[in-house]
């Protein structure tokens, strides 16, 4: 049996890296545009300076923090142990689950459906582990977490917007002289947002890279880089030049420039926890098939995913983004009206933290979601004007269809690829 | 074919700018009715046909606007402002735009004649009324820094306070009307019955006009108390 894993050892790793990079190419194509989009939405970033943030903080993300959910995808989902003689098998099915994914979001997007690249590709492995191997191969337990985690992931990051908005409320906007308390306490907030992903990164993703730092020093060095980046941003507000005849029509329009000072930071976060999370969908599935394939069958779940993985999977969701996704990112337009940079921070870091976080627990959970809940949580606290009620309604739907979809893809391209190789 | 992001889509269209543009075009409406009154008091009716004529145009542009933020009205969950309080405000606004073009096009229709002895209350009168639509203009106005406060604060005095000088403007309107109608009792027996039927008729619509202006800030009240 070992034999078909030998005979076709690099075809198997060259299909999986192609088909990684297929889905990365997807991710960024289009996944990204919505993690930007209430960056660009605010009007603190132009079309520019959004891609550029993009290329270089999912890139970061991706290898610095992206390990612990492509170890989730990788082998969470599929109990490997139950294969016993037969470990061709995921390898059929994790390039199955890549394919069904990849094909299945290029139809949805095609069509214009919000559908979640997460969603897609556990659909896919949890199907054919279901239907090609058996029931009992997938972990029910870690796939009821999974899907837990997509209904608390948007609550949680709604939670967090919505606490947020309303500290910046009191201490900002509903004072005495917003633009000075803007001044005051907006290198705080900065700071927060550096500090907050450090942390996480470092504890929970930086192993991966082959650094471990005890949890004190690591402290130490997040605050360090909360601290750098509060500077940095505090010079920045220093620098701005504010509109007096601007102010006369909006009163609030130079409060407002501070915090798009704070949200060009916000922006880093989230393509950073968009890149640590969702690379795990592309590269997951080819960290499986290489880790069989290289140990010739022995399905050692013992080895860590290796760098240039990491690396072809943050290279992808960027070459994604130059080759397609700028112009998803440039629909964004010049911004939406509704959403101020004060809304666009509270909406998106809350998003960003949920999102390193379940990053760092290794739990997949989809960008485009945990940010609508994010949004919500600043129209409950009364902040935006209107909000469609619709888009909601478009989530249960691609939780409904995406699932089945891409489980039934993956099945159909598992007993394709099984028949050819068998 | 390149597709819009989700997250774009979730942002309806607030309709707090096109609330404002509409009360904007309903005031420039009620502008021209001191104005008209003037041209009336001097007979100059060919100033009154042209007063009536540019009220229309402007009554039909706010129509405009009012059918397109109805139609564009996002039916949402997640508004600060409740849509049918939001759909209450713009019929209002839309009064102040229809009882104009009405009261000119009556007195134009009917070159109607306002007795030298009310003149001075009758301009008064109007022009109180259409000081409680800027009145009210300048609370819509402050819609959008509610919304940027999130309903809350310092905001929400300020605009209390404009809507309690709306209540008080409009209460004098109440008392000149008492005062015009009294005047125009002593006067009434010595003109045309029909005549002084129509303007009692335009003096209640007037008053009808301050009395909208005043709800409008009601409205807005309702909006900060939720």
């Amino acid at each position: 049996m070992e034999s078909i894993l030998v005979q076709h050892a690099t075809l198997f790793i060259a299909l999986a890296a192609i088909f990684g990079l297929f889905m990365a190419w997807g991710i960024g194509a289009n996944d990204v545009a919505n993690a930007m989009g209430t960056s660009i939405g605010s009007g603190a970033l132009t079309f520019k300076q959004a891609v550029m943030i993009a290329a270089v903080f999912e890139l970061a993300g991706a290898i610095l923090a992206g390990g612990e959910v492509t170890k989730t995808i990788r082998k969470g989902i599929i109990d490997v142990s139950s294969l016993g003689d037969t470990p061709e098998l995921l390898v059929y099915g994790m390039l199955a689950s890549l394919l069904a994914a990849g094909i299945w979001l290029l139809i949805a997007t095609r069509q214009g459906w919000p559908v979640s690249t997460t969603h897609s590709i556990v659909g896919a492995i949890v199907g054919f582990g279901a239907v090609g191997i058996g029931i009992d191969a997938v972990h029910w337990g870690k796939v009821g977490t999974i899907a837990a985690s997509w209904v608390t992931s948007p609550v949680l990051a709604g939670a967090i917007s919505f606490f947020l908005f309303r500290s910046i409320q009191k201490l900002i906007i509903n004072t005495e002289n917003p633009v000075a308390s803007a001044k005051k306490y907006v290198p705080y907030y900065i700071f927060v947002v550096g500090f907050i992903i450090a942390m996480v990164t470092m504890v929970k993703g930086l192993k991966h890279v082959g650094v471990k730092l005890p949890l004190d020093q690591s402290a130490l060095v997040a605050v360090g880089i909360g601290v750098i980046i509060m500077v940095i941003g505090s010079i920045m507000i220093k620098r701005i030049k504010f509109d007096p005849e601007a102010d006369r029509d909006f009163h609030f329009a130079s409060m407002e420039k501070i915090f798009g000072v704070l949200m060009i930071f916000t922006a880093m976060a989230i393509a950073f926890a968009h890149g640590s999370n969702d690379v795990a969908n592309a590269i997951g599935p080819v960290a499986a098939i290489v880790g069989i394939v290289q140990s010739a069958g022995e399905i050692a779940a013992k080895s860590a995913t290796p760098l240039w993985i990491l690396i072809i999977g943050g290279g992808g969701i960027v070459f994604g983004l130059v080759t397609y996704g700028h112009k998803v990112i440039a629909t964004v337009g010049t911004g939406i009206t509704e959403l101020t940079p004060s809304r666009g921070f509270a909406a998106t870091l809350g998003a960003a933290v949920t999102i390193v976080f379940a990053s760092g627990t290794g739990l997949p959970i989809s960008t485009t979601h945990t940010l609508v809940g994010g949004v919500l949580g600043v129209g409950l606290a009364r902040g935006i004007g209107a909000l469609n009620g619709d888009v909601i309604r478009t989530i249960f739907m691609s939780w409904i269809v995406t699932l089945p979809a891409g489980a039934g893809l993956s099945i159909l391209f598992f007993f394709v690829l099984k028949g050819l190789f068998s | 074919m390149v597709r819009k992001s989700s997250i774009t889509s979730m942002f309806a269209g607030s309709p707090v700018k096109p609330l404002q543009q509409h009360m904007d075009k309903v005031c420039e409406c009620a502008d021209q009715l001191p104005l008209f009154f003037r041209a009336s008091v001097e007979k100059d009716y060919s100033s009154c046909k042209r007063l009536h004529k540019s009220i229309s145009g402007m009554e039909a542009a706010a129509d405009a606007i009012k059918i397109d933020l109805r139609t564009h009205l996002p039916n949402s969950l997640f508004m600060p402002m409740p849509r049918e309080q939001i759909l209450d405000i713009v019929r209002l606004q839309d009064k102040i735009a229809n009882i104009s073009q009405d009261i000119s096009g009556i007195m134009t229709g009917r070159k109607t004649e306002i007795p030298e002895a009310v003149v001075e209350l009758f301009i008064a009168f109007v022009q109180r009324a259409v000081d409680a639509a800027h009145q009210a203009q300048s609370a819509i106005n402050e819609l959008d820094e509610l919304v940027e406060t999130g309903f809350r604060g310092r905001q929400v005095d300020v605009v209390q306070n404009m809507i309690a000088k709306l209540e008080e403007i409009e209460k004098e309107t109440d008392k000149q009307e008492r005062k015009l109608r009294h005047a125009m009792f002593k006067i009434e027996k010595g003109y045309d019955p029909l005549d002084m039927m129509f303007l009692y008729r335009m003096i209640d619509w007037i008053g009808k006009l301050a009395d909208v202006a005043h709800q409008v800030g009601g409205r807005i009240q309702l909006l900060m108390a939720r």
